[in-house]
């Protein structure tokens, strides 16, 4: 095999590779930088790379005699993730120079698994955006088609998977931030339960809803980088102490009498033709393979958009408030008393969508608009896990597209905000529910992937895994590779 | 809807230039504008849901556990002195 290959490879077939010593973890991480060297000039997935340390790590890997399911293996992480002395930055010029003084508990458990990370990935300011084109620093092209957006926030890791400049990557994922970007992009973006994976360590944008997760080129990959992240963590209070099931038991061929629902309330006059078309192409194959396919209204969905948009950002204005020059990041010259110093190093460190945010949530939070907005938008929250709730009494998965187009060009939506919150239409129902959804590829429509979306009950994974698994085996879109 | 831009700015400790005041009070009103729909639903008897999955208070021993390496916390600190942040005078 061409070692110039390897790095289009899925973690699963480089596993036997490595194991069975016909190749290192050095090539294959040689390989990766490669790669990088070649194309990272046009995608620009990546904030920083970690080359020498990669090597390292690789150089280690080699020497392991018990070899676990990722030892070896590059990855890219998200860079809302702190990692101890490689610089955090979030895409935000505020954090540009931050270097954390620990790892988040899932970096530590990457280097538990010997997992190899090769860089830390561009991603929309605070993972606050659905195109990277909020980053502080630069916008993430799509490797589909570079005038076009990667998706967002996790738009590097989703193009740095795309474009073979990592085998593996993280996400996180807040109202859709791993999935939009994984249907972006045609590869595979898994957002765990609420509470399956600790937060630790994650730079918090709205706490009750972010969840990190795996984007990788296929469900098997996705399954066996969850088997490692998943998990109860005393240091994240949210995390949930529930026995972690092998993920890799539930890549099973096999559909028959699934009961699954096509959420009607996505298909509508706001969704793309042909995204419309591929979705219900996805159901038939789904019912061609012994599944129950029904069609399943959920009423509320047409008021998560505006919940999310009070939710997200009250908890991102209380969040946000320890960005204030004092302990971290950067710090206003013009600092002649603690409360200018304050006013300017927020003004010059946050980018525009990052503080339209902060005023929306601190209006929404503020006495006087408290009833009417956030708490207000807590209710609707109800009400929205409510449809779930009575939609999973019928079904084992919903199906939906992950988003209402492919991907759109840059500049396209940057200059009004309400058009581009209304892309996330399909993923933040999710995430107010705290439910499990993955995106896998399922077509394509001008040249550009399009992503299926299946969601599942609280902690129901398996199901996720095994629906998504059926699907990819019988069919090819997976394997498509962009033209670089 | 026009929000008062500058008291919420205020609020948020966040100085705003003269082009994003006029920006954020256009875009804002269109937002709010948007969760307004929000007024057509009936939610006098549903209880808010602050977090979606059912959680309890995590409670453990009082117990302090030193952070080791205080040099790279304080490393990152825009003014550190003798083990502290430096910060511009707070009392007249």
């Amino acid at each position: 095999m061409c070692p110039a290959s390897w790095n289009n490879l899925t973690a699963h077939e480089l596993h036997s590779l490595l194991k069975s010593k016909q190749i290192s973890s050095v090539e294959l991480t040689e390989a990766v930088f490669a790669r990088i060297e070649k194309v990272e000039d046009k995608v620009k997935a990546y904030v920083t790379l970690t080359k020498d340390e990669a090597l390292k790590k690789a150089k280690a890997a080699d020497k392991n005699q018990d070899f676990s399911p990722l030892t070896g293996i590059p990855i890219a992480i998200k860079d809302n993730m702190c990692t101890k002395g490689i610089l955090t930055t979030c895409s935000s010029k505020i954090l540009a120079n931050y270097l954390p003084p620990y790892d988040a508990t899932i970096v530590e458990k990457l280097a538990a698994a010997g997992a190899v990370p090769v860089g830390k990935t561009n991603l929309d300011e605070f993972a606050m955006g659905s195109s990277t084109e909020n980053s502080g620093f630069h916008t993430t092209h799509n490797p589909w088609d570079l005038n076009t957006v990667p998706g967002g926030s996790s738009g590097g890791s989703a193009a740095a998977v795309a474009a073979d400049e990592c085998i593996l990557a993280l996400g996180s994922d807040t109202g859709g931030s791993i999935r939009q970007p994984a249907s972006f992009c045609g590869v595979v973006g898994l957002k765990p339960t609420y509470g399956r994976v600790s937060r630790y360590g994650l730079v918090a944008f709205a706490s009750s809803l972010d969840q990190i997760g795996p984007i990788t080129r296929d469900v098997t990959d996705a399954a066996w980088l969850m088997n490692v992240l998943a998990g109860h963590d005393p240091k994240d209070s949210t995390s949930v102490n529930q026995e972690v099931p092998d993920y890799r038991k539930s890549l099973v061929n096999d559909v028959k009498k699934f009961r699954i629902g096509l959420i009607t309330d996505l298909m509508g006059k706001g969704t793309d033709e042909a995204v419309k078309a591929a979705i219900k192409d996805a159901a038939r194959k789904l019912q061609s393979l012994g599944a129950i396919v029904e069609e399943v209204s959920l009423p509320t969905f047409e008021y998560a958009v505006p919940t999310y948009y009070l939710i997200a950002p009250a908890e991102a204005s209380s969040n946000l408030a320890r960005f204030d020059g004092v302990k971290f990041g950067h710090r206003s010259k013009e600092a002649p008393d603690l409360l200018t110093m304050y006013y300017h190093t927020r003004r010059e460190g946050f980018g525009a969508e990052v503080k339209r945010r902060i005023m929306l949530g601190t209006y929404a939070l503020s006495a006087g608009y408290y009833d009417a907005y956030y708490l207000k938008a807590l209710k609707v929250r109800t009400l929205i896990k409510q449809d779930f709730e009575k939609a999973f009494k019928h079904f084992d998965v919903l199906i939906s597209p992950t988003a209402p187009s492919p991907a759109f060009k840059i500049g396209e939506k940057s200059a009004d905000p309400l058009s581009m919150y209304l892309s996330d239409i399909a993923t933040i129902p999710v995430n107010l529910a705290g439910l499990p959804a993955i995106s896998l590829p399922c077509g394509f429509a001008y040249g550009l992937p399009i992503g299926l979306q299946i969601i599942g009950e609280a902690f129901a994974e398996e199901k996720l895994i095994q629906v998504a698994y059926t699907y990819e085996q019988n069919t090819e879109w997976h394997k498509k590779k962009p033209s670089l | 809807m026009k929000i008062d831009v500058e008291a919420v700015a205020k609020l948020a400790r966040l100085g705003l230039t003269p082009e994003e005041k006029k920006l954020f009070t256009d875009q804002l009103s269109r937002i709010l504008e948007h969760a307004d729909t929000l007024k057509k639903l009936n939610t006098d008897k549903v209880e808010p849901t602050s977090h979606a999955i059912p959680m309890k208070n995590v409670l453990r021993e009082d117990k302090v556990i030193p952070f080791q390496d205080l040099v790279s916390i304080l490393a990152n600190a825009p003014q550190a002195e003798e083990g502290m942040f430096r910060v511009p005078r707070i009392v007249e």
